[in-house]
């Protein structure tokens, strides 16, 4: 294979890993501090989407983005406010029966709002531009994906390792009782978790779907259960444990589409799963936790 | 005591045979009734699969997501075994009517009367054997896993093997990602009742064995249960084999009734499908997942079929809108009423009859008690 097509898979590769990534968060960081995995994240994404088609049908991007991004956090603070709150105090399993509850309406009702045809993702001009370096081509989306992953993981650190509202979230994931006897909000950390980890789904599905092309109703499932994958690689509750994960499943994937064995790309990203639980359960940048009896 | 036990068996003896007579009658009149024909076989499907799975999850406490990848097992074991020799050319013909197996068990056992049935039956055991086959591989890794790590873990499992069945270099045998189809089926809806009752008789029986006591006390306390000298890995197995085995026969069965099988229906979407009947009837209750079943395919496919209907000239109703509707339905169940229908009781008719009984004695309590309040 020569040099040119390698590097060519290799940007598309990390181009689908940044958006991979930017989803990972929203799941690595709700499990670390609800442990819950949160089914209906993949269809937020999916929303998201679609929040974007009808904004951009009406607006010029640069407000449209801003609009979605509003809309998936609007979105995913109301899902957590209606089907998780409520079950603080259950057990485990009826919050994650309640996270596939929602995503199973949530994919309803975009079936029956936009119907089950995929609907065309529009364009934003300056993402679409071309860029020619020798016989590589790449779209700027492609190159800029990664660059902002990147940008928005460093920004996330710095807010989670040096504001007050970080420091909540890490003493609510690491003791939600005693979080709370410290006078820390608990409920507003959590609605703070999943408005940041929204934030970063619509920003993911702005770069996913303007590779991808169209939007329908299950085009958030597999990709969902794909970055918790990631999430579970790179160990549950590390962010750049996740960012690693993204890119690590994005350019599996699109080596093995690149190899000719597409029917098993989505496939893969278990094999990896059961792998990496197995040897490693714990991830490759997760802490080690031992279960009190 | 032993006369209450006696009458309740004859009752439910008799209940049984009301059900056959009401199931022949619709077989008798089935050009009219094709519709509630077509949901009893389909709730007589899942009805065994959401027992398999409330072994597995409400009486051993394992949270297992690979429901539909077992089922496909099944499905296409049966499929595979049972299209007859002389259709293949025109099943496989992507293939060339090409086909590993030298034999068909739809040729061997004959296409009428018992013969043809006991092959069907047959191969229905084997695809449920294959799953269980699939299921204990699975499982010597898989089952050291907790809670939701296990969940995630078999949803990748069924993704895996929804993948296999679809490549094309396994082509010969699963006719790649086509539609496998031509096989014989049941032709009426009793014959899904009664396998959908042996299975479901089969799993009650293991659960009221010692294993069905072991099985309880896993859930209940993994610790206090080793201590006691249950070993967890054992039990954890048999209900992970047992309830993959008839996930199995449940996607055999799924397969008969949709008259083809085709890896792509396996998706994750049936496996939750399962999922929310089994909550809904009630987490460790085998009647509630019966119920359920049937409840939820008939809301499904019959009861609020109107909401998708656009001219009765209601605003909103149009296609899809039943979905809606009966999303918003199980999330209010599993929000407000978890417990589903059943909880964890069962139901017999001598507490149908309790119910009914004491409820006038319960009311004019419960008003009395309003009054003094």
């Amino acid at each position: 294979m020569p040099v040119s097509v390698l590097a060519q898979h290799f940007l598309t590769g990390i181009s689908l890993g940044g958006a991979y990534a930017l989803i990972a968060i929203g799941y690595t960081m709700v499990y670390g501090i609800l442990r819950l995995i949160n089914f209906a994240h993949g269809d937020i994404f999916m929303m998201a989407g679609y929040f974007t088609i009808f904004s951009m049908a009406v607006f010029p991007w640069f407000v449209s983005i801003p609009i979605t991004i509003l809309a998936t956090v609007a979105l995913g603070v109301l899902v957590e406010r209606v089907a998780y709150r409520p079950l603080r105090k259950a057990p485990r399993m009826s919050v994650m029966i309640s996270a596939i509850g929602v995503s199973y309406l949530l994919e309803n009702l975009a079936t029956y709002l936009f119907t089950a045809i995929p609907k065309n993702y529009p364009e934003i001009p300056f993402l679409k531009k071309i860029f020619q370096f020798g016989s590589v081509s790449a779209s700027l989306v492609t190159l800029i994906t990664p660059v902002l992953t990147i940008i928005l993981v460093f920004l996330l650190m710095q807010l989670i390792n040096h504001t007050k509202m970080g420091m909540a979230m890490r003493a609510v994931s690491k003791d939600m009782e005693t979080a709370q006897i410290m006078g820390i909000k608990v409920d507003s950390t959590i609605s703070m978790t999943f408005v940041i980890g929204c934030t970063l789904a619509a920003i993911g599905s702005i770069l996913y779907f303007t590779d991808r092309m169209t939007v329908y109703p299950y085009s958030g499932s597999l990709p969902g259960l794909k970055c918790f994958v990631a999430a579970v690689l790179g160990g549950i509750g590390s962010i750049p444990g996740a960012v690693v994960g993204g890119f690590i499943i994005g350019l599996c994937e699109t080596a093995l589409v690149a190899a000719g064995y597409s029917t098993f790309s989505d496939a893969f990203t278990f094999i990896l799963l059961i792998i990496i639980l197995l040897f490693r359960p714990t991830g490759l940048f997760g802490e080690k936790a031992t279960e009190k009896v | 005591m032993k006369n209450k036990k006696l009458r309740n068996n004859i009752l439910t003896l008799i209940l049984i045979a009301l059900v056959i007579l009401y199931l022949s009658w619709l077989q008798a009149n089935s050009s009219e009734h094709s519709y509630a024909i077509a949901i009893l076989e389909r709730s007589a499907v899942y009805a065994v699969v959401a027992v398999a799975m409330n072994l597995l999850t409400g009486f051993t406490g394992l949270f297992s997501l690979g429901q539909a990848g077992f089922m496909l097992l099944g499905a296409y074991t049966y499929a595979i075994l049972m299209v007859p020799e002389a259709s293949r050319a025109t099943v496989y013909r992507m293939f060339q009517g090409n086909h590993w197996i030298t034999f068909s068990l739809a040729d061997v056992f004959g296409t009428a009367g018992a013969s043809a049935a006991l092959g069907m039956v047959i191969a229905l055991i084997l695809g449920g054997l294959v799953a269980a086959l699939f299921a204990w591989l699975i499982g010597l890794p898989v089952l050291r896993l907790k809670s939701d790590y296990l969940a995630i873990a078999t949803l990748g499992f069924a993704e895996i093997i929804r993948a296999f069945f679809q490549w094309d270099t396994l082509g010969p045998l699963t006719n790649g990602a086509n539609v496998l189809n031509g096989f014989p089926y049941f032709s009426s809806v009793m014959s899904f009742w009664l396998v959908a009752g042996a299975c479901i008789a089969i799993i009650v029986l293991l659960l009221r064995s010692t294993y069905g006591r072991a099985f309880r006390a896993v859930r209940d306390d993994e610790v206090a249960a080793e201590a006691m000298g249950i070993s967890l890995a054992k039990h954890k197995m048999i209900s992970f084999v047992t309830s993959s085995f008839f996930a199995g026969v449940g996607g055999g069965l799924l397969a008969m009734y949709q008259c083809m099988a085709q890896a792509s229906n396996f998706k994750s979407s049936m496996t939750y499908e399962i999922l929310l009947i089994v909550v809904i009837g009630g987490i460790g209750s085998i009647t509630g997942s019966v119920l359920a079943s049937f409840l939820f395919t008939a809301c499904n496919e019959w009861w609020l079929r109107f909401l998708d209907d656009e001219s009765l000239g209601v605003p909103l109703f149009r296609g899809g809108f039943r979905k809606v509707v009966f999303a918003v339905i199980i999330m209010l169940i599993v929000l407000f009423y978890r417990k589903g229908i059943m909880g964890d009781r069962e139901l017999d008719l001598g507490a149908i009859g309790r119910f009914f009984r004491t409820l006038p004695s319960r009311l004019r309590a419960r008003s009395r008690g309003k009054e003094a309040r």
